[in-house]
Formats: structure tokens, sequence, C-alpha cells
């Protein structure tokens, strides 16, 4: 044959050639100029496994750990490699039946895809711990996954230190910069919020490679790029464990709060808001349900009453309004107003006073005179030399503003409520342009718009106790290995009241409040040895019931600081509705101002009334009935079941008599209130309900 | 042609093309030794356990040594005398799959042997087509100048390939393509081969650019034509002719061939995987064979999901690799289907471009090896022969490395001699080693 067409042999050589140039070309364009390719590849292929730092511990005063952390384990579940697993026995050993079964391993692999392992049971008890270590070769598929949480020694400060949390997306959404991830923990609230920062110490990285269903393939180049995590630093607080305690357990079974401060240090020693929750039931495996049931609980034990809730501050404010007319020259010490029983000054005869006579500034305070302080007040808006009332109230306030009324203190814990001190704006509104003492005088003895948080109320008595000037209170005194944040410098100013006021005047203060434990008021609270200075108040108030306002049991108030030459403890009490501040407030503070100066409570008598103020229930009317309400609610439903099963009863065995059948009574169930879930009390206002239910539908 | 010696086989072979073959095989038991290796397993022993894809390849190699061997033992003229019998055989075996054939990933192209093998006619037949092509075109009294003798090797190299569209084995049917090659080396006019590229140009050009301004461009083309050649077609008036001609084709092809064919004969995967190749969206409700393709083939992932980690593993490899059994892409497993059609992804992840430019090298040595051996053949039938397997082994790689750089639709091409499979590993094999046998008795004129 001929071979005419040769030289086509190389234009079939060139076309091979071409060709691969071509992919040449293009490899080398993927492999060397486009380095999106790399990133895509490790984007693809490498899992950045976090670890998790051991979160810091909080400590009191003396180095005792307020919170810790122990080991926890989870049941972890790959769906996939589940075959095989005895999931009868499993069932029996975590008490579920095989439909929960399958219903939670419906939902993980919706959720969390049938590869990747997911908690199947979270936080699981020593001894469930235990009986499943023992079992875990049945269970294929499932491992046990260690998992620090949190532990609560001493049961106590569950307002102060807060909880922790699963991060949910509004969260993710706002702290978008912080890295955190789904299924991170959080601080929600107290310190651990306003320290989380501190607290989560730095969490480490390992790198490992995953396939295309991201299951996990080895680590990442031997883990040269891994990186460790850092724990988190301790806290160390002002917080006394003992003083902390016994607050508790004398606002057991009470609504209310205590503040206690160490007026040389701004450190609160301690904060009791009552109705309070144990703090260890928001850990471990029955969480969601006690958070449930204490979002619903009427007492709000989520509310931290001592810097959440506004007062009128009662007859304590009268130690303010009294420094101010000292201060301004309306009064002396030793100027005297008569009272015979009701303030004649504006007319109406209000307020009212308790104790007819007349007194001079010592025993106005000492007997919570309301007619003394009402011209007090009267005689300061009136001046002349202030030019009307709106500007001798501005004068007013400018005081009682240095005296940390009317704005956030900026303690270190979240959601502080800020008070108010009234402004003539607001009076010009409801009395028009031109409005006269007269029309706002409760304000004198803390009756009126004036409001206050309890944390304030113990503030002021700590710059009585002072003389003038104090520290952002504060609950941490300094952070393990310093403040990197610089988050404690702000309780490192002294802050001080307007310096016109001289020592004179706190003193004859202090004259006045030392007559209030020794003779006045507070007579009955005075402890033995310890000079003591304090102001009762007692705040009338009222409730809103179906749309009528009513008219409630007064709340008792009391502030204090001891001892008088060298004061170590500010105090201040509230104990809502119920009655004079002397009745309850009073002694409460005693005990807690004893148990500080003194470690321990003296003489059999004192012991003995402790433990009876420890076990008076003083849970307002209103609060009781909706607590009672809903019990019996849930009695109704609880009735309804019972009278279910006893149907079903009797239509299976037709031998069951008929006596038989009536003894099965529906269990009645009754609040446990043993020492440990100590919830004590709150009134519910029907607002207030409101509130809570909306926070619930949003929590759904 | 008195005295052959069949004493030893291994004389007159073509050592470097063994060579070659033994060396590429390696790689492919490498590369799919990669895909499917595992961290913390005892490598020897699953090879040997025949458990796993790479022992399984062993296998086949072992396999296809004892095929070679008794091919290189057979006598040159077995395979004239019986290729256009063997041709006659593979046609039928196709035509029986649609009587008994096995329905394998959406292509009813395989005949279920016994031990749960299966045989894919449309592959053994490359062998037999390539073997009666070369018959047809060395009779002595074919004069492959004139049309008939060309359109008859046309309809010989075409026959299995419509067979195979049939079957719905697209990327086969498009492989009897790669015979053109060996035919214009036997004398097919060039015209063919360049309006065969134009035709494939404006075919792409019509997926990428809007209709009417290609129709405008071509035109402008049209008429710069005319006016280029004015003074030629003053003289020569079928110029023009030949020009509006043309230009009426080319805008009948983009016009309404081309939407025709993606919407009428394609099935709407491969209309979509082609339209994703140049980055667009294919509108499947267009295409009449909508409601088949559904249930044929659903595709679990986005079309583009095969070609976008093959490019980042390809991408991923850099300029020297990653390292062996270190990408990370391949032990992921990333990249679908990668120990058969992606197997040149896992290599070029591990070794990089360095790796890649090599292992090409060794594919144009045994390219650019064959065709001379082709040329150094007497006898035409050893001649077309080889252009054949050449032609068929270079098909194969340009489909396949271009499908996994992204320069060409995903069509289910092996790569010769490495990609997992038996039967394409055997068929390369048998293909090869004829071209050898034949290649050592070069002396001989074989009809």
């Amino acid at each position: 044959m001929p071979v005419f067409n040769q030289n086509r042999s190389r234009v079939i050589q060139v076309i091979f050639t071409s060709i691969f140039i071509i992919i040449l070309v293009q490899l080398i364009h993927l492999q060397i100029l486009s380095p999106k390719y790399k990133l895509a590849a490790e984007n693809n292929a490498i899992y950045r496994k976090i670890v998790y730092p051991d979160r810091g511990i909080i400590f009191d005063r003396k180095r005792r750990p307020l919170l810790e952390n122990i080991m926890s384990f989870d049941l972890v579940v790959t769906p996939s490699e589940t075959k095989g697993t005895d999931t009868l026995d499993l069932c029996t050993l975590l008490q579920i039946d095989t439909t929960e079964y399958k219903r939670r391993m419906r939902d993980i692999i919706f959720k969390n895809t049938a590869v990747r392992p997911s908690v199947f049971e979270p936080l699981l008890t020593q001894e469930l711990y235990a009986k499943l270590y023992e079992n875990m070769y049945k269970f294929p598929g499932f491992i046990l996954s260690e998992r620090k949480s949190r532990a609560y020694p001493y049961n106590i400060g569950a307002n102060v230190l807060g909880y922790i949390a699963e991060v949910d997306t509004s969260f993710l959404r706002r702290h978008k910069e912080e890295g955190y991830e789904q299924g991170d923990y959080t601080g929600m609230t107290g310190l651990e919020r306003s320290y989380e920062k501190i607290l989560m110490g730095q969490r480490g990285i390992q790198r490992f490679i995953k396939d295309n269903r991201s299951r996990i393939q080895g680590s990442y180049e031997n883990g040269v790029f891994d990186t460790a995590a850092v724990a988190g630093k301790n806290l160390y607080t002002s917080i006394d464990v003992e003083l902390q305690k016994l607050g508790e357990k004398l606002m057991n079974n009470k609504v209310g709060s205590i503040v206690a401060i160490d007026p040389k240090t701004g450190g609160i020693l301690c904060m009791v808001s009552a109705p309070t929750y144990n703090p260890n039931y928001l850990t471990g495996n029955q969480r969601k349900k006690h958070f449930a049931q204490l979002l619903l609980d009427p007492r709000l034990p989520f509310n931290n009453r001592a810097i959440g809730n506004k007062y009128s501050p009662g007859s304590t404010f009268k130690t303010v309004s009294g420094i101010i007319g000292l201060t301004e020259g309306v009064i002396t010490e030793r100027t005297t107003v008569t009272c015979n029983g009701a303030c004649q000054g504006s007319g109406t005869g209000k307020p009212k006073c308790l104790d007819k006579g007349t007194f001079d500034f010592k025993n106005a305070i000492a007997h919570s005179d309301n007619t003394y302080f009402s011209t007090v007040y009267k005689r300061i808006l009136d001046q002349p030399r202030y030019g009307g009332a709106d500007s001798a109230l501005a004068v007013f306030n400018k005081y009682a503003y240095t005296f940390g009324l009317g704005h956030k203190l900026g303690i270190d814990i979240p959601s502080e409520k800020a008070g108010n001190l009234p402004v003539s704006k607001y009076y010009r509104k409801i009395f028009g342009q031109k409005w006269y003492s007269c029309n706002v005088i409760s304000n004198a003895i803390g009756q009126g718009e004036v409001q206050t948080t309890l944390l304030q109320l113990a503030n002021v008595m700590a710059i009585i106790a002072n003389k003038g000037w104090y520290y952002t209170p504060h609950i941490v005194d300094s952070i393990q290995g310093g403040d990197e944040y610089n988050m404690l410098d702000a309780f490192k100013t002294k802050h001080y009241t307007d310096k016109n006021i001289p020592d004179s005047i706190f003193d004859a203060v202090q004259d006045g409040m030392q007559a209030v434990v020794d003779y006045g008021t507070a007579a009955a609270s005075k402890i033995d040895g310890i000079v003591m200075c304090g102001k009762t108040g007692t705040v009338e108030n009222s409730a809103k019931i179906n749309g009528v306002m009513v008219k409630q049991q007064d709340h008792s108030f009391f502030g204090a600081f001891a001892p008088r030459d060298n004061p170590k403890i500010a105090i201040a009490v509230i104990c809502e509705n119920s009655g004079q501040g002397a009745w309850a407030a009073a002694p409460i503070a005693s005990f807690l101002v004893e148990q500080y100066l003194r470690d321990s409570i003296s003489g059999t008598e004192r012991k003995a009334k402790l433990e009876e103020f420890a076990n008076k229930n003083l849970i307002p009317y209103l609060m009781r009935m909706q607590m009672q309400k809903n019990d019996s609610l849930k009695r109704v439903k609880e009735n309804e079941i019972l009278q279910q099963q006893m149907n079903k009863e009797n239509n299976d065995s037709t031998e069951t008599e008929e006596p038989a059948l009536q003894e099965v009574k529906p269990k009645v169930p009754i609040k446990k209130t043993s020492s440990k879930d100590k919830i004590s009390a709150v009134a519910i206002l029907i607002d207030e309900q409101r509130k809570i239910q909306k926070a619930i539908a949003r929590k759904v | 042609m008195n005295s052959r010696n069949n004493n030893t086989i291994s004389k007159g072979v073509d050592w470097l093309v063994i060579w070659l073959y033994a060396i590429l095989v390696a790689i492919g038991i490498l590369c799919i030794f990669m895909v499917e290796y595992k961290p913390g397993t005892d490598w020897l022993q699953t090879f040997i356990a025949g458990k796993t894809n790479y022992s399984k390849q062993l296998i086949f190699l072992g396999v296809c040594v004892v095929v070679a061997t008794f091919i290189l033992l057979a006598d040159s003229k077995l395979f004239t005398t019986f290729s256009n019998l063997l041709y006659a055989f593979g046609i039928l075996l196709m035509l029986a799959t649609f009587v008994v054939g096995k329905n394998i990933n959406g292509s009813k192209s395989w005949i279920p042997l016994a031990g749960g093998f299966n045989l894919q006619p449309a592959e053994l037949c490359k062998i037999f087509t390539a073997l009666a092509l070369s018959k047809f075109l060395s009779r002595q009294e074919t004069d492959f100048t004139n049309i008939k003798s060309q359109i008859i090797g046309a309809v010989i190299a075409l026959a299995p390939a419509i067979l195979s569209i049939f079957q719905n084995e697209t990327g086969l049917a498009l492989v009897y393509f790669s015979f053109f090659i060996a035919m214009y080396r036997e004398g097919l006019p060039p015209a063919l081969l360049i309006v065969g590229i134009s035709f494939g140009v404006l075919v792409v050009a019509t997926l990428i650019v809007d209709k009417n301004i290609l129709a405008i461009a071509l035109t402008v083309i049209a008429l710069l034509a005319i006016y280029i050649l004015r003074r030629y077609i003053k003289r020569q008036k079928s110029i023009l002719t030949i020009i509006v001609a043309v230009w009426f084709i080319c805008v009948g092809v983009q016009r309404f061939a081309v939407p025709y064919i993606f919407n009428n004969v394609f099935q709407c995967y491969q209309s979509t995987r082609i339209y994703s190749m140049v980055g667009k969206d294919y509108d499947c409700t267009q295409n009449h064979h909508k409601s088949k393709s559904n249930s044929d083939k659903p595709s679990k992932k986005p079309d583009d999901y095969n070609v976008r980690q093959s490019k980042i593993a390809i991408g991923s490899g850099g300029l020297w690799g990653k390292g062996f059994l270190k990408g990370t892409q391949t032990r992921g497993k990333y990249v679908p289907e990668q120990h058969t059609d992606f197997i040149f992804t896992s290599l070029s992840e591990a070794f990089g471009l360095v790796g890649c430019v090599i292992f090409l090298g060794l594919y144009l040595l045994l390219l650019f090896r064959i065709v001379r051996i082709a040329e150094r053949q007497r006898s035409t039938f050893s001649r077309v022969y080889a252009y054949s397997v050449a032609s068929i082994i270079f098909f194969h790689i340009t489909v396949n490395v271009c499908m996994t750089v992204g320069l060409f639709p995903i069509i289910g091409i092996p790569l010769p001699l490495i990609s997992y499979g038996g039967s394409s590993l055997l068929t390369f094999t048998i293909l090869i080693f004829i071209l050898i046998r034949l290649d050592a008795d070069r002396q001989m004129v074989l009809r």
C-alpha cells in the first residue's frame, strides 16, 4: 500500500501535543494561579474542633468557692452507627420507652444528620453514668462524652452568680465577632454574664481531617497547628458566704431583698433577693424542667429584687432630706417642729405622723416624724432664693444625685434599674405650669415619685457611714492574673457627695440614726455592744386588682450601718408587705450586722428569735393567692388525669368495686419547702404576671 | 514469512510500550490505593485480602497478564483472519443487550455473566471495531481516496456508536469518533477535520453567546469574507455562493440544530451538564425527555458538584502536591467516583503540577511511541490498527482529563490503565498487546 499520507502522522502528533498543552495550561491555572481552590479544600476537609477551657471559678472574700466546675457526662449518639444496639436495654436504663427513643433519634437525625454525633441524654447522674458505663459494649454508636458543668457547694447566691446556658441564634447574631458557635455556653445573668470575657477563658482549636459527610478521619498534620485551651480566670468577690447564707435563711418565705456593703471599699458583702432558687437547679439533666418551673413561678425567682425592683424608699429617705435641709440651712439641728397628729403645712392633713409631740432633728429621725421632714422639704422648695419650685427641686435633686440616687450606680451585674428622682417637667405635666411644694410633699418622706433600688439605699447608708463619700458598689474585688480588660477601674474611683456638706451634718444624722436603734423606732433590734445607726421605713403601697387600686400591707424597710465609729457594714433590707420597718426589716438587718461583726449570733434569746424570723412566712396575700390558683389549676389537671385513669381501670376490670374506687383520691400536690430549695416569696401583681407570660411565650 | 519463531514470546516485542504499560498500571493501582486508604489499616493485608478496590485491581491485572501472554503467544494472522467475524460478534452482543441487558446506573449496556460479573459489549467492541476497520482499509481493493470506501469506513466505526447511544452510553459512543483520526491518517480529506472543528466551535459559541448577537457576528464574518475575497469573487462567482451557503448553514445550526439537539436528542441531565460547563443553567422543562430522565437518573447533588470538587482537589495540589496519602480531599472522599472516572484528581492532589506533568508526559510518550510503531509497519492492517489504538487512548485521556479539570462536560469515560475497573483495564491490555504482537511481526505483510 502506498504510504503517501506519511506527513499526516506529524499532524496527528501535533494534535496530540496541542491537546496536552491545553490540559497543561488549565492545570497551571488550577494548581498555581488559583489560590481559591486551596482555600476551598481547607474549608472542605479541615474540621476545627473547639476545645472548651474550664470556666473560671468565683470565690468569696475568704477564698471559698461560691461555684466550681464538676465533670459530668453526656450520652452521645451517632445514629448511623447504632446498628446492633440493644435498644430495649438502653431504654430501661434511661427509663424511657421505645417510642421516646425513636422520637429522639428522629429529632437528632433531623437536626444534626445521622452521621454526626449528637447528645442523646445530657448531664447524666452519677448513678446513671455508672450503670451505662458498665453496659456501653451493648450500645454501639453510643459514647459517654465528658463535659464540665457548674456546681454550687453552698446553694447560695443564685441571683448574684447568674447561670450559664446554651447560646441561641439571637445571641449569636449579637455577638458575631466573638467567635461563639451553636452549642456553646455563655453566662446569661449575674456575674457569669458580666464577667463572661474573663470566665470563659480561651478556647483551643484542634484540627481534624473530615470526609464528605463530616466524619472525622484523623488529626490534621499530626496536630502541628492545634492550639491549647486556656482556662478562664477566677474571680475573687467581696461576698461573705456566711452572711449570704444567713441572709437567704432569714428571707426564706418572704419577698424582698438584702444588700450589705463594706462602706470602706464598696464591696458587696451579701446580696439576697427573695425568693431565690437553688442554683444547682439549673445544672444537671433536670435543667429544662426546673427552668420552666422557675419561669412560671408567680414569685419571680429570677428577678434580682436588690437591683431590679424600684421601691419608694419610705422613711429611710428622710435621712437624705434631712441632710439636704441642714446643708441648705433651712433648718438647724435645733429646729423643732410640732406634730399634732397630722402635718398642717399643706392643709390636707397629710402626711400623718405616728407620734404626736415636738421634735428636734435628732428625735425627728429617731421617731421618724413625718411632719418634721415634710416641713423641711416644703421649706427647701419654697426658699425664695432658688426662685421658684422648679429650680428648688433641681437643687434638691442635685444633692440626691450625688447620693447615688436617680441613676444606675454601675454595679457589676446586669439589669440594674436607675430608680427615679422626679423632675419639675414631670410635675408640670400633672399639676400644670405652676405647681407647689404641697403637691409633692410626700417625696419628703419617700412616699411620692421618688424611687430607689435597694442597692441605692444601701449605698446611701454607706455614704452616711463614710460621711460623704462612696465607692461604686461592686461584687468582684479582684481578678486572677490582673484586670486585663480594665473592668474593675470604675470601682476604684471615690465618689463624693456635694463637698459643702460638713461632717457636723453627718454627725447630726448619725446621732439621729443611732437614736433610732437606741430608743427610737427600731429599739427592739438593738444589738448589745454594737453601736448601730439605722433608719426604719414603712412604705404604703397598693396593687391593682381587677382594675381597682387596693391598698396592700406596708413594705418594711430598714437601712443601717455599724459600728458608728469605724463602719464596717452598711446594710439595707426590704421585706415586701410585711408591715412596719421595725417589725420585719430591722431585726433581719440586726442579725446580719451581728453575724458580720461577730461571726455569730450571741445569746440564746436572739438565736431563738432568729429561728423564729427564719420560719416566718411573710409571703404577701396576693402572691399566695396566685400560687394557690396555679396549684389548684395543676390539681384540676391532675384530677382529670386520675379520673381518666380510673375510668380506664373501671372499664378494664369489672371486678373493681365502687368503694375501692372512692378511696383513690387525687393527690394534693404540696410545695416542697426543704432547706435545699429555698424558694421564697414574691408579690404578684397582675401586670407582672402578664410580663412573665410574655416572657414564657417568647421562650417557647 | 517462513521461519517464525514461537519459542520465545519476547522476540521483536516493543519493550518500551510494555514498560510504559507496566508503569501506568502500577501508578493506577497506587492511585486507587490513595483513594481507598484509611490510616491505621494494615495495607499489606488489605492488598492480599481482595476486599478493597486496589487489591481487586491487582487481581484484574493478574488476569490481564495472562491474557496478554496468550496474545503474545498467538499468531498475528489470527487477528486479521477473525477481525470481521469478531466485529459481527461484537455488534450481535450489543444488540443482545437490548434483550437481556442489565440496567446499571441508568444505562442498559451490560450483559450479566455468571459469578456476578457483568460484561459491557461496547467496551469490547472498541477492539473489534479497530480490527475490522484495519481489515477493511488494508483490503487490496479498498481505495480510501474514493468517497464510497470512506463512507463504509465511517459506518464501520460509527455503527457501535449508534448502538451505544441507544443504550444510553453517550460516553462510550463518543469514543468511536476517535477512529476518524486513524482514518484521517489513511487519507480522509483534511477538510472534514476543519469542518468538524468549526462545527465544534460553532456549537460552543451557540451555548455561550446570545443567539442574536451570534447571528450578527456570523453575518459580519460572512460580509468581511466577501469583502476580502471580492477580487476572487469577481473572477469566480461560485466562491460567493459557497460563502452564502456556509453562512446559511452556520446560522441554521446556531438557530435550530443546536437547540433541537439539546432539547430532543440529549437527555435532560446531559444538556444540563454541558450547559453547566460553560457556566449556564439549562431549563429542563424544554427537554422532551424530561419525565423519563427524572426516573432514570435522579441527581442528588447540584450538577456542578462533581466538577467543583474535582477542581478543588486538583487545585489544592499546588506545584509539588501534598504528598503520597496526604491529600485531604482524597482522604475525605469529596470527589465522587474518585477511583474510577475522577482518578486523576487523587494523583494531582498528591503530587501537584510536577506529578501531573510527569504523568501526562508518560502518556504522551506512549502515544508517540505507538505512532512511531504505526509508521514502521509494512502492512496497512497493522498501521491502521496502531493508529486506532493511539486514537482510542488519546481520546480517553483527553475526555477524561479535560473533564476533571473542567474543560469538558462530565462523561463517564475511564482513564486508560489508571481508573479502577476490570473491563476497562482488560480492553486496553488487549488493545495494546495485540498491537505489540502485530508490531513484533512488522516485517510481515498482513492482510
